[in-house]
């Protein structure tokens, strides 16, 4: 009795369980389960090679995953090269409709079972994607916690705030061409990607090349 | 210990709930041995209340009766018309069948008349006569249908097979509009034939739906399932938003619906593979989220075996089989679909100037153009030439000209 009420008196007792941390197939990032992890930064900064290198990795470790993709941008020809199994995946194309994306985020989440929900806003601009209310996304942070799902959204700013358990900022830090400039058989081989990850102020900013060919 | 139920509707249904041996006597008339049923119900008055009742829930209306042989059951379903199930004691089978006309025993028509001349109108009256003098005046014939009026007739039943067809039809009473109404219409339906299905150990991967419409069309809906289920809640719920999102075009007057048996899927996880959207939940879901975005914009992609850009199809989600390897990060186009037409000015024969619908912008580094075609032997080729073009922007594009113009055709991210 007096162990019982100690361990509830202790200073600790509302402090929440560490969440099981998952590769996210870049070496130095690691994604919280039953979390929210928000990918954002600008055009061509490498945010959507990230997203699937994640569910590449996701994939491989067999888990089911689900992407709501709320501007249709979703290339399946390259996520395949890049080693996603789409055969594992769940593809939701909810059509420039971010509300419709949402629910069907939630919906997804409220059926359990997925390794990995992701929420695809990367071409939806800042505007609209600042009206979602911050309700929206503590209601989807509540339907994920004590599941192990991961839940990942990609935008072009951060829009979850609080919400979130892990920001990823990702920055292009150059373009790698191959061959001289205005000569035929020129290639874009890739770009160089910095992703700075915050989570409760401990910053981890490793970079990753994203290979064209 | 047998059992006749007699009465219209299909019996034969409700008695192969209660038993695997059953005889379809007539066309309104089934018999069924019931015995061994007492370790699950009790008396054979607890067995008879549970064959009433279960007839209720199926909304059948039909006599029952149970007696140690089934002429003896057969002729008391068909005689009496009790309110509640004749249960005849062992031995008391001539006593009990004695008020009944002999009409129940179908006698040819000229024993018939040969009986009624004789003043011979009831079992008890035949049941009385002597054996001997029968089979001198009558013959086996009257042998057999005196041993009928005293309940001492022994035969075996002549089971039929059951032709494994789970389907059901109900007809309202007037013309449904309304989807809720025909949401009870298709539960009961629905519970019965799952009932059936789990008395035989089977599950079900198809349900087929036709309903007749007032206007005399069919209106017919087919869900195929990725796994064999019982899951009859999830079967309801699936027909209402497929009905939802393919609503009939006039009132309902006929309902009939059909599922597919199948043996259960019987699969063991391994402690170390991670968990599974459960597949009938899955496919619960993907219902809903299809309600929400549109009938071909949920599923599992999958790429077809061309080599045109933008080639594939949306399948529903299936068991994966292909083990996923690990690759190294790859540039990622994101697609704009549709392309965003596109006016390019050209320098040498190349894009040095794009705009287009939020894109506008000096082309400061480019690869291309890339050739291709293809499907030239159909109807439907396509040819392009392809550029990866970065503009002021700071954003990489992929542009490509093909015969009906410029067009970006996505952005590498």
């Amino acid at each position: 009795m007096t162990s019982a009420l100690a361990q509830f008196a202790s200073p600790d007792w509302q402090s929440r369980p560490e969440p099981i941390l998952l590769p996210s197939g870049i070496p130095g990032i690691q994604l919280p389960r039953g979390a929210l992890t928000e990918i954002h930064g600008l055009a061509s900064s490498g945010r959507t090679s990230l997203l699937i290198a994640i569910l590449a990795a996701a994939t491989a470790r067999q888990e089911i995953c689900a992407l709501v993709d709320a501007e249709d941008a979703f290339d399946p020809a390259t996520a395949a090269q890049a080693g996603v199994a789409l055969d594992r995946l769940v593809w939701i194309r909810s059509a420039h409709n971010a509300e419709h994306a949402l629910k069907a985020t939630d919906l997804l989440i409220q059926g359990g079972g997925f390794g990995l929900v992701a929420l695809d806003f990367g071409d939806t601009p800042p505007a609209t994607a600042r009206r979602i209310s911050l309700t929206s996304w503590f209601r989807l942070r509540r339907a994920v916690e004590h599941t192990p799902t991961v839940l990942l959204s990609v935008s072009l700013q951060p829009n979850a705030r609080t919400c979130a358990s892990l920001l990823i900022e990702c920055r292009r830090e150059k373009a790698a061409w191959a061959g001289s400039p205005a000569a035929p058989g020129r290639l874009l081989r890739g770009i160089s990607v910095r992703a700075t990850a915050t989570e409760r102020s401990k910053v981890c900013s490793p970079a990753f090349m994203a290979q064209a060919i | 210990m047998f059992a006749c139920l007699h009465g219209p509707g299909n019996l034969t249904a409700l008695a192969f709930e209660f038993s695997p041996t059953v005889e379809q006597t007539s066309a309104d008339t089934v018999a069924l041995d019931v015995s061994g049923l007492d370790r699950l119900f009790g008396l054979p008055q607890d067995i008879a209340v549970a064959i009433a009742r279960r007839a209720a829930d199926t909304g059948l209306e039909c006599h029952i009766a149970l007696a140690a042989n089934p002429d003896a059951a057969i002729c008391a379903a068909r005689g009496f018309r009790p309110s509640v199930p004749s249960v005849i004691p062992q031995g008391d089978e001539a006593k009990f069948l004695a008020p009944l006309p002999l009409t129940l025993l179908a006698p040819s028509p000229e024993l018939l008349e040969t009986l009624d001349r004789w003043g011979i109108r009831r079992f008890h009256e035949l049941a009385a006569l002597p054996p001997l003098g029968i089979a001198e005046r009558l013959g086996p014939e009257g042998l057999r249908l005196r041993d009928m009026a005293r309940g001492e007739a022994e035969r075996k039943l002549l089971p039929i097979q059951d032709p494994l067809r789970f389907e059901d039809e109900i007809e309202p009473e007037y013309p449904i509009d309304l989807l809720d109404p025909l949401a009870f219409l298709m539960a009961r339906l629905i519970n019965g034939l799952t009932t059936r299905l789990a008395t035989r150990g089977l599950a079900t991967d198809e349900l087929r739906l036709r309903l007749k419409l007032e206007n005399r069309e069919t209106h017919v809906r087919t869900l195929r399932l990725p796994v064999p289920s019982l899951d009859s809640k999830a079967f309801l719920k699936l027909l209402h938003l497929d009905l939802s999102a393919h609503p009939p075009n006039a009132p309902i007057v006929h309902v009939w619906l059909g599922v597919n048996p199948q043996k259960p899927q019987a699969a063991q996880g391994g402690l170390y593979v991670p968990t599974a959207p459960e597949p009938i939940g899955l496919e619960l879901t993907l219902a809903r989220i299809k309600a929400i975005v549109g009938e071909d914009r949920a599923g599992s992609p999958r790429l077809l075996d061309t080599h045109r850009p933008g080639a594939f199809r949306m399948d529903p989600p299936s068991l994966p089989t292909a083990v996923a390897t690990v690759a190294p990060p790859r540039l990622t186009l994101r697609v704009f679909r549709p392309p965003r037409p596109a006016r390019v000015t050209l320098a040498e024969g190349h894009p040095s100037f794009i705009t287009a619908p939020s894109i506008r912008g000096k082309v400061i580094d480019r690869a291309g153009p890339w050739r291709t075609s293809g499907d030239w032997w159909t109807l439907d080729p396509w040819s392009r030439d392809e550029w990866d073009i970065a503009l002021s922007d700071g954003v990489l594009y992929r542009l490509y000209c093909s015969p009906a113009g410029w067009f970006v055709e996505g952005s590498y991210d």
